[in-house]
């Protein structure tokens, strides 16, 4: 685990010892010094490598500052300071708009597809019935299907009801549950003991009750994990802003970047100081999204191995 | 009791049973329907039997769209899988400055596909981008990534590595669970750095890796936000480049700018039909491959 820290730790120490081991052996560096060595390279790989990772976003955030004509000088620290982007970008693209209807998507689309995949997921996980192994695999096989398509029938749908340019197709599928946080939060709830539940039913609890205030409480760590996982994705979404969103006024923030590249991009004006300053304004909430929720991202990602 | 139990198994599974029947199964039947029809939303769909697939067949749109996106699959998932072992490696050999390395290879991931998008052309921009500035330090006159159709695809697949995050963290728990033990009696057998490596490590993490290659070649083929973002879309159409025309970029415009609602659902069963085709062949040869804890390898 602490290779680094450990071979720091033992290294003043081992300065003696490792002086004898080479003079008792004379042909070549002795193994402990040379794991040093292996152990310095991977941290100063380490550091090459985050900083290809970070760069992009400090050169986004620097050319944030910059006027329009040094945005691309590549510098670091801007030449000329300057915050007229901040101002401009509000008042070239109905940005705050486009964060408000954002936010609220997301709340729905998050707050509706944890509630039902936890019911559908304590469905499949308490109760015996028949029929159950076959259709969980109905579950586990529908994440397979490529959203290619579904997503035409599903157009028509919103088209029929009416519901195209609205917000409602951006989220109101999430009510159903979705099958990937079915899987997780099942996982979860078959770890739960089942003593506990058995024990409030022979108490006279019903079986919501017992969903309500005994499983949902106890999967806290999952919820947040769902939680984390579908604000990520929906604050992200390009494509269902682009099949059902015509007016900007209605744009989320995703589509109305795209737009903004439309308009003040290669094919359009050459703003580039708005669109970099616009980027910086949509990525942030999920920078701080990450850190608040740092936690439950890792070991979201890491244990289910998924969000690829 | 039982049929009590049951009544509220129903009620519990009820979202996902009206879910699955509305958006997934009807979709798949009426796709499968519409894909035999013209049908553009506005007048009835005529039936016209198997002429979107033959059309499909003979569109030279079709092919070049596939041909890229096998072509961007193809490099980019080994690409994709070697840089995430290598920084899961460095990671998990790191120690404490693992959590601070960790949180800086995944933050990319959080970023939206069209701020990437966006970033590479200003990253990748042949004359004034970091990219080529940083290759002309080092004296190499860079190509000009965002228009010659050559580098579109290779620039893609180099900007899309920035996103590797969530594989490196799959990959280190993986190598988590590697046992010490099994290291322990391999160096005793007189085993070194990289036949540990190539005789532990990779059987015990081939699973993780497995995974990855999966997951990741599913999304390859549906790639879609940033390069549709770069290269697509309303103000674009002098700057499109049919380089960067990938697969579902090709159907979303055949559905959703010229409404061939037929046509794209063609489209898309054939392209159900090839990631089924390839992820069953991977299946195939993951049961050689891939080393699966208890089970006879």
């Amino acid at each position: 685990m602490s290779a680094v820290t450990e071979r720091l730790g033992v290294a003043a120490a081992s300065d003696a010892t490792a002086a004898r081991a080479v003079a008792a052996a004379p042909h070549g560096p002795s193994r402990r010094r040379r794991s040093r060595i292996a152990a310095a390279i991977s941290l100063a790989l380490l550091v090459a490598t985050g900083i290809v990772f970070v760069y992009p976003f400090v050169w986004l955030v620097s050319a944030s500052f910059k006027p329009r004509g040094e945005v691309f000088d590549n510098r670091l620290i801007p030449e000329t300071f300057t915050l007229d982007n901040y101002v401009a970008v509000w008042q070239e693209a109905p940005l705050a708009l486009w964060l408000l209807n954002t936010v609220i998507v997301t709340v729905l689309a998050a707050t509706s597809v944890t509630l039902t995949s936890a019911m559908v997921a304590w469905g499949f996980a308490h109760f015996r019935f028949r029929g159950r192994g076959p259709l969980f695999a109905l579950v586990l096989g529908s994440m397979m299907l490529p959203g290619a398509v579904t997503m035409i029938p599903t157009f028509l749908i919103w088209n029929a009801l009416g519901q195209v340019g609205t917000l409602t197709p951006m989220w109101a599928h999430n009510l159903f549950g979705s099958a990937f946080y079915i899987f997780l939060m099942r996982q979860f709830m078959l770890s739960l003991p089942r003593e506990l539940f058995d024990a409030a039913r022979v108490d006279g609890a019903g079986h919501w009750q017992v969903f309500w205030r005994i499983v949902l409480p106890l999967s806290r760590p999952i919820i947040a994990v769902t939680l984390v996982f579908e604000v990520q994705a929906v604050w992200t979404d390009l494509m269902r802003g682009l099949i059902y969103l015509r007016d900007s006024a209605t744009f989320t923030v995703p589509r109305g970047l795209k737009s903004l590249v439309d308009a003040f991009g290669f094919g359009g004006e050459w703003h580039w100081e708005i669109l970099v300053t616009a980027s910086v304004v949509t990525t942030l909430p999920m920078i701080v999204l990450f850190f608040v929720a740092q936690r439950h991202i890792i070991q979201g990602v890491a244990t289910t191995g998924l969000k690829g | 009791m039982k049929r009590r139990e049951w009544i509220a198994a129903l009620g519990f599974l009820s979202p996902w049973l009206i879910g699955f029947a509305v958006f997934t199964a009807w979709p798949i039947v009426y796709s499968a329907y519409l894909s035999l029809t013209d049908y553009d939303v506005i007048n009835d769909a005529t039936f016209v039997g198997w002429s979107n697939y033959q059309e499909l067949f003979a569109d030279p749109k079709v092919s070049l769209a596939l041909a890229n996106t096998l072509f961007f699959t193809v490099v980019q998932v080994p690409l994709y899988v070697i840089v995430s072992l290598a920084l899961a490696l460095l990671l998990n050999r790191a120690g404490r400055a693992s959590g601070f390395f960790r949180t800086v290879f995944f933050l990319p991931k959080m970023t939206p596909p069209v701020a990437v998008g966006f970033l590479f052309l200003l990253l990748f921009n042949g004359q004034n981008g970091l990219i080529n500035g940083g290759l002309a330090a080092v004296g190499i006159d860079g190509p000009s990534w965002t228009t010659d159709p050559a580098w579109v695809k290779p620039g893609l697949v180099i900007m899309s590595l920035w996103t590797v995050g969530s594989s490196v963290l799959i990959l280190l728990a993986a190598l988590r669970g590697v046992p010490e033990e099994l290291y322990e009696s391999a160096t005793l057998d007189g085993a070194g750095a990289w036949r540990r490596f190539a005789s532990v490590t990779l059987p015990m993490i081939s699973p993780a890796v497995f995974f990855i290659v999966v997951v990741n070649t599913i999304a390859g083929l549906q790639t879609f936000d940033e390069a549709y973002t770069a290269f697509f879309g309303a103000g674009n159409s002098t700057y499109s480049n049919d380089a960067a025309l990938f697969y579902v970029i090709y159907l979303f415009q055949q559905a959703f700018e010229f409404l061939h609602m037929g046509y794209a659902s063609a489209m898309a069963w054939v392209l159900f039909i090839v990631i089924m085709a390839i992820t069953a062949v991977q299946m195939i040869l993951s049961k050689r491959l891939v080393h699966y804890e208890g089970a006879a390898s």
